[in-house]
């Protein structure tokens, strides 16, 4: 298929995985910041053709698991409202909350639906005017320009009964909060090619300026990858720190404008807490002032949950790339896909699932 | 398709009973109407026509094969196909996949209350012609009614019965190390065809779903007389599925070839937009022959010049006996275990 079988090609990849062996002379660990990536990486056994000194360690950019639990649990409370027709992403609904997932839901006669875009759930509630439709807005800025093209379509056209759940967060916060971290071993990144597509890359720039570390905007197909890496650690060898574009025929600088925009006229920026992370500043996006009777957490009246995550699941030091999943002692023993202890075992993204699904738990 | 656009008119008086009606499961008048008008004179058969509470049948041979199925499938239609003819299809493939030739089907049907009778004549007619083609008889069948709400139109169970004309033993117990393995053609296209009429979604290609009888292409592999050692036909769970199955039943490791193994690029399109992995995605006219290695060239020849296996191929081979397990062999040339998946497969978010 044109535009993916090039950049799958293995000869291709093989030429960049042999500059890569050419370049690097010393250990390097490298971040891959989106979920994407990793299942690419795990899918194609990328990490297989690369010298043993680069470490390649999976971030947290996979929206399913860093949703926190609390809100699962509120998205479970309003789906089982009579009244409601509860619109989701489809990897949502295997997310177990502190009790029940969404298909449980659904299967115990909630109208759960899977949506691909948050304006079908705008078609619905303009068909169902007598229903509440909710739509679970998460994701990173990828999917933000869609929710807040919903939200300001149905505020236009006087749709009253759609809101969203917002569980949105944002990239820059979260690596910022990586390379701050005491722990941290990440030496440079591969940023997330579609984040970018949106948001451009300028954010960035300060972040690889004052942590010193090389930030290398990444595609997700092979070639895209290995290309990444080796502008990354070319960069570390000759003790560069900028940010660069690999994935240029998807990426410009200043991003989407318009996109932007209407991201920034529905949505502010605030504080959000991350699953297996924890709270941190500015990383998320909640709706503005104008938008707020949008907001299905206040609409539905929620309580606030506290939920515990299991005491065996070690996917919050997963998502910040200081443990890798097989070696979690739960890793295919207690936790699953089938039985999945937290969500990096869940999310078709999470890098838990990736090493289970690919590379199996023998 | 033109050839099932019915200029027949459901033979029940439509200004009297447009919609079937609770009463029509009832026992009574209605229900014997619906049975003579719509079934028995779609399928007729010497052994229907004894209106019989069992069918009664000689069979050549005393080792026969038996096989169940039921239908569900929403929309009753969708491109390349529709649930009356793939009732016909996949319990007919299903004794083709056991080397046997199918010969004599049963059919239930579960009719929601409100179901357009038009759309039952459509589907009924389906069958027959599906039946006719695949020279299977229906011989005994049975319907319900449920209340509105209570089904999703039509359900169909079948169950087919097929005759052996060989000594050959074509099961997963028969595959050897060495074996090749050969794919008849490309993957995905009746999962995404049905998603995209039952999502709405408006992708510019038309993709129709490869919904087919495999028993005219079995029958004339096994006149071959070569060793084939087992017939698997790809349904729910797709390639991967049916591999891991396998491999697992009979204790074997099998590899594959991604670039082997035929995908349409509309097909790939769609699973690149909806995130899914066309490996998974669900078939109804594709089937894998485990062959030994020496023959698989005289089975790939057959194969190819049949309409329902034009784009087949080689996609790997048996490679050992212990530790089951399905390795792909990707693009790029590295390896990964090819899993069966745990659920359905789920859109991603992004």
């Amino acid at each position: 298929m044109k535009y993916v079988d090039e950049y799958r090609d293995g000869k291709l990849a093989g030429q960049f995985a042999d500059a890569i062996k050419r370049t690097v002379t010393k250990p390097w660990t490298v971040m891959e910041v989106c979920g994407g990536q990793t299942h690419a990486i795990v899918r194609f056994g990328l990490d297989e053709l690369l010298p043993s000194s680069l470490n390649l360690i999976h971030g947290p950019g996979c929206p399913v698991c860093v949703t926190p639990l609390e809100l699962i649990d509120q998205a479970v409370e309003i789906a089982s409202l009579e009244n409601v027709i509860f619109c989701s992403f489809g990897d949502m609904l295997r997310v177990p909350g502190s009790r029940r997932d969404l298909f449980s839901v659904k299967a115990s006669g909630g109208d759960v639906r899977i949506l691909y875009s948050p304006l079908d759930a705008l078609a619905i509630a303009s068909e169902n005017p007598r229903k509440e439709v909710v739509f679970f807005a998460v994701g990173f800025e990828t999917t933000a320009p869609a929710h807040a093209m919903a939200v300001k379509q149905a505020w236009e056209r006087g749709i009253r009964n759609f809101s969203i759940l917002v569980s949105h967060v944002l990239v820059p916060p979260a690596m910022e909060a990586i390379l701050a971290s005491p722990h941290n071993r990440v030496q440079g990144f591969l940023a997330a090619g579609h984040v970018c597509t949106v948001m451009g890359y300028t954010e960035y720039e300060p972040l690889a300026r004052k942590y010193k570390v090389p930030i290398v905007v990444t595609g997700f197909e092979p070639s895209d990858i290995l290309q990444g890496l080796f502008m990354c650690v070319k960069q570390l060898e000759e003790g560069r720190t900028e940010v660069e574009n690999q994935y240029a025929r998807s990426v410009k600088r200043e991003g989407n404008r318009k996109a932007r925009e209407t991201v920034r006229e529905v949505f502010q920026v605030i504080p959000r807490k991350w699953r297996g992370i924890g709270e941190i500043p500015k990383s998320g996006l909640g709706l503005r002032e104008k938008y707020a009777v949008m907001d299905a957490a206040k609409r539905f009246n929620l309580t606030s949950y506290e939920a515990e995550e299991s005491p065996d699941c070690i996917s919050g030091l997963i998502l910040q790339g200081l443990k890798k999943p097989d070696e979690c002692p739960a890793f295919g023993k207690k936790c699953t896909p089938e039985h999945p202890l937290g969500a990096t075992m869940v999310s078709s993204e999470g890098a838990c699932a990736a090493y289970y699904r690919y590379r199996g738990s023998r | 398709m033109t050839k099932k656009e019915f200029s027949m008119q459901c033979p029940l008086p439509v200004r009297d009973y447009p919609r079937v009606l609770l009463a029509h499961g009832g026992g009574g008048k209605l229900m014997h109407q619906m049975i003579e008008k719509i079934f028995a004179s779609s399928f007729q058969n010497e052994i229907l026509k004894k209106r019989h509470d069992s069918a009664i049948l000689s069979l050549p041979s005393s080792k026969i094969a038996m096989t169940t199925d039921s239908y569900v499938v929403r929309p009753l239609f969708f491109p390349g196909g529709d649930i009356g003819s793939m009732s016909v299809y996949g319990t007919v493939n299903d004794l083709a996949m056991a080397g046997a030739r199918p010969k004599y089907l049963s059919a239930g049907f579960i009719l929601e209350e409100g179901l357009e009778m038009e759309t039952l004549w459509k589907v009924v007619q389906s069958m027959a012609d599906a039946a006719k083609e695949c020279g299977i008889e229906l011989v005994t069948g049975d319907t319900k009614v449920v209340d509105k709400g209570k089904g999703d139109g039509i359900f169909i169970n079948t169950t087919g019965i097929g005759v052996f004309e060989h000594s050959q033993a074509i099961e997963p117990q028969s595959i050897r190390t060495g074996d090749k393995i050969i794919l008849n053609g490309d993957l995905g296209r009746h999962g995404i065809a049905v998603m995209i009429a039952r999502e709405g979604l408006s992708l510019e290609s038309q993709i129709e779903s490869d919904s087919a009888s495999l028993a005219d292409l079995v029958m004339k592999l096994l006149d071959l007389k070569v060793e084939i050692h087992c017939l698997r036909d790809l349904t729910r769970g797709g390639l991967s599925s049916a591999l891991n199955e396998l491999a697992e039943t009979r204790g074997v490791q099998i590899r594959v070839e991604e670039k082997s193994i035929p995908v349409r690029e509309d097909v790939h399109g769609a699973c690149e937009i909806l995130g899914l992995d066309p490996l998974y995605v669900a078939n109804e006219g594709r089937f894998l022959v485990f062959v030994k290695a020496g023959d698989a060239d005289k089975v790939l020849k057959v194969i190819k010049s049949h309409p329902l296996g034009e784009a087949a191929s080689v996609i790997g081979e048996v490679t050992k006996e212990k530790d089951p397990r399905v390795t792909l062999v990707n693009q790029v040339g590295t390896s990964r275990i090819l899993d069966m998946l745990s659920g359905e497969q789920l859109p991603r978010i992004c």
